[in-house]
């Protein structure tokens, strides 16, 4: 059952006087449970394709269905509203609110949904707990390492049971064993709580975690193909 | 949904972090309130200094004075040549429809006694209508009476400085006292009235019955003549068709010719308090205005730093966006970060305003009055501000690409 479909989705960006072509008829669909790994050179249009599957951008022409609502027909508003919803947002930054403890950056998608404090404080700390950071909740992000922040940030990602993630580079600024802890934090959802995993990434053995891999170039999708957790 | 308890706190941690800035930007409105209300208050203590003024003399109040303030082709003051007499008091009494009540007077400066004491002071010779044409209640005892008037008999009100003076503590009523060496019985004692426009103070006089100060203390140089007229208007509308009537009525007993000058003078007193009541007013509305101005500065000193803070956390915002917050959310955020900064200042320009309003009243001596009301509208005009100059920074992060917000470097 798709969750995620892409239909002749194109996105021309105006830079000065020339038309970028980003993305040139991108076809996909993605089901329920999935766990996708897009890669690609940079400019290949995998970032422009990211932004629009995250509701933060819409196609210049094309359909984009994400559980069946047609996200280019919506407001500023709206496309808020389904990020909040339906979609974590994992980083490869972090993008943590500075000078805010870890809990309050986890409660903030439930703050915009206008959850009730107290049940925003017990969801928090759930989510906290399933990536493994019990007791860190009063931390600040200064205060946690790098894959810390990460956890948090995907704490946040979980805390509105939304039934997609998109991690964009999401290991980028990791060392190599923070990074395989991460990606098996992301195998864990991804098998555990059947949540769908949209992972960018430049590495292969990053895209190795996941269950299929499309890989673009100039705009345009040159390969998709399903492959064995190694 | 907005959530405006975790949206203060967002505020006010946002304040905390640039406590520096935040107070300095603040600085701006505490100023702006605390002229506000220290300006107000230093005008409407003027203006209801003045206006109390305007009430001891007696309201609605006219003086009519003899000689003119020219008298062929010389100029003279006011009050030079003895023109006035009771029958003029009398004809004005009876046939001027916008008076409601006339007191002549003849007053003087003489010696008093009693017992061991004596006190020099003003003594007024007048009629029972003088205690409503001044709005001067008795505080004891009783007014005279025409009876007394009539038969010119020794009695007196006395002012309370005069009591003082005289008797201390002691009840004066039924006390002789002896004025120019006559003896007069205390039959009252007036109200105090505290000092005069021209800082006078009004309670040093005496009242005697005008027949009594005409025959017995201050001979006069014909029969019935008095110094001044005090009058009072039915009303304030009344004030300008009384002193029509007055003059006409005088010229035509005084046997004053078309093209001859006046040989009085009618002096609206009531007029003359008002002008300054008004301009006073005019003052106030004039010295909380420039005050104002400094509120508005300190206002678009909170939008530029509001603009400031929008720049600086433009990844937050694009970090707040691309989790679920709305166009509203955001504008929120910033409009009552801006609301917090204005209304901290205000609260903090209210205790300035009225403590700089308590040390002017202390240093220059004026009477300085805090009104709610001035109090009122300084805080809800740095609300307005705060909303005011929030809004358009507010507006900004709002609009704000949630995509380029999050690349903000």
């Amino acid at each position: 059952m798709p969750i995620i479909e892409a239909k002749d989705v194109t996105k021309v960006y105006r830079l000065g006087d020339i038309d970028v072509h980003a993305l040139i008829g991108v076809s996909l669909t993605i089901d329920r449970g999935e766990f996708v790994a897009i890669m690609g050179p940079s400019g290949s249009g995998k970032s422009t394709f990211m932004n629009i599957l995250g509701c933060l951008d819409k196609p210049s022409d094309g359909e984009y269905l994400l559980e069946d609502i047609d996200i280019g027909n919506l407001d500023r508003d709206k496309l808020a509203a389904i990020r909040n919803k339906k979609i974590g947002f994992v980083f490869q930054g972090f993008n943590l609110l500075p000078r805010t403890s870890a809990i309050e950056n986890v409660e903030l998608p439930l703050l915009y949904d206008g959850i009730p404090a107290r049940e925003r404080r017990e969801k928090a700390l759930e989510a906290l707990n399933k990536v493994g950071l019990e007791g860190r909740g009063d931390h600040h992000p200064n205060q946690l390492s790098g894959g810390q922040q990460q956890r948090v940030a995907i704490a946040r990602a979980l805390v509105n049971n939304a039934p997609i993630i998109l991690a964009d580079e999401p290991t980028g600024n990791l060392d190599t064993k923070t990074s395989a802890e991460i990606m098996q934090l992301f195998v864990k959802l991804n098998t555990e709580s059947s949540i769908t995993i949209i992972l960018v990434t430049h590495e292969n053995d990053i895209a190795a975690y996941s269950k299929r891999i499309i890989r673009f170039l100039d705009g345009r999708i040159i390969s998709d193909e399903k492959v064995g957790r190694s | 949904m907005i959530n405006i308890p975790s949206t203060l706190r967002i505020s006010f941690r946002a304040l905390r972090v640039n406590k520096m800035r935040s107070a300095l930007t603040m600085l701006g409105i505490i100023i702006g309130v605390g002229a506000v209300i220290a300006m107000l208050a230093v005008g409407t203590g003027a203006s209801k200094r003045i206006a109390e003024q305007i009430s001891s003399m007696g309201s609605n109040l006219l003086i009519i004075l003899p000689g003119a303030t020219t008298a062929g082709g010389v100029r003279m003051g006011a009050g030079t040549q003895p023109t006035l007499t009771m029958a003029d008091a009398e004809a004005i009494q009876r046939e001027c429809p916008a008076v409601q009540d006339v007191a002549p007077v003849l007053n003087g400066v003489a010696q008093v006694i009693y017992g061991h004491q004596n006190w020099s002071t003003g003594v007024v010779g007048t009629t029972p209508s003088m205690l409503t044409v001044r709005d001067w209640p008795l505080a004891a005892g009783r007014p005279f009476t025409e009876q007394d008037i009539k038969s010119a008999t020794k009695v007196c009100l006395l002012g309370q400085t005069v009591v003082d003076n005289l008797f201390g503590d002691m009840d004066p009523i039924g006390q002789f006292i002896r004025i120019k060496n006559l003896p007069f019985t205390v039959i009252g004692v007036l109200v105090p009235k505290g000092q005069s426009a021209q800082g006078q103070d009004q309670d040093d006089t005496i009242y005697v019955p005008v027949t009594t100060a005409q025959k017995k203390l201050f001979g006069t140089s014909f029969p019935g003549m008095v110094r001044i007229i005090m009058v009072k208007a039915k009303s304030t509308e009344n004030l300008a068709p009384a002193e029509k009537q007055m003059n006409e009525l005088l010229r035509q007993r005084h046997h004053i010719g078309q093209k001859q000058e006046n040989d009085f003078t009618v002096r609206n007193l009531t007029q003359i308090m008002q002008t300054a009541e008004q301009s006073t007013k005019v003052m106030t509305l004039l010295l909380g205005a420039i005050a104002s101005v400094s509120l508005l500065v300190g206002g678009i000193g909170i939008m530029n730093i509001m603009l400031v803070s929008v720049t600086e956390r433009t990844r937050e915002i694009g970090i707040r966006m691309a989790i679920g917050a709305k166009t509203w959310d955001i504008r929120l955020q910033f409009i009552i970060e801006a609301l917090t900064l204005s209304l901290i200042g205000g609260i903090a320009g209210i205790i300035l305003g009225i403590s700089g309003s308590k040390i002017i009243s202390a240093l220059a001596g004026w009477s300085t009055i805090i009104s709610p009301f001035s109090i009122l509208l300084a805080f809800g005009f740095s609300g307005i501000v705060g909303i005011f100059f929030g809004f358009y920074p507010a507006y900004k992060a709002s609009l704000l690409d949630p995509i380029d917000a999050l690349r903000y470097e």
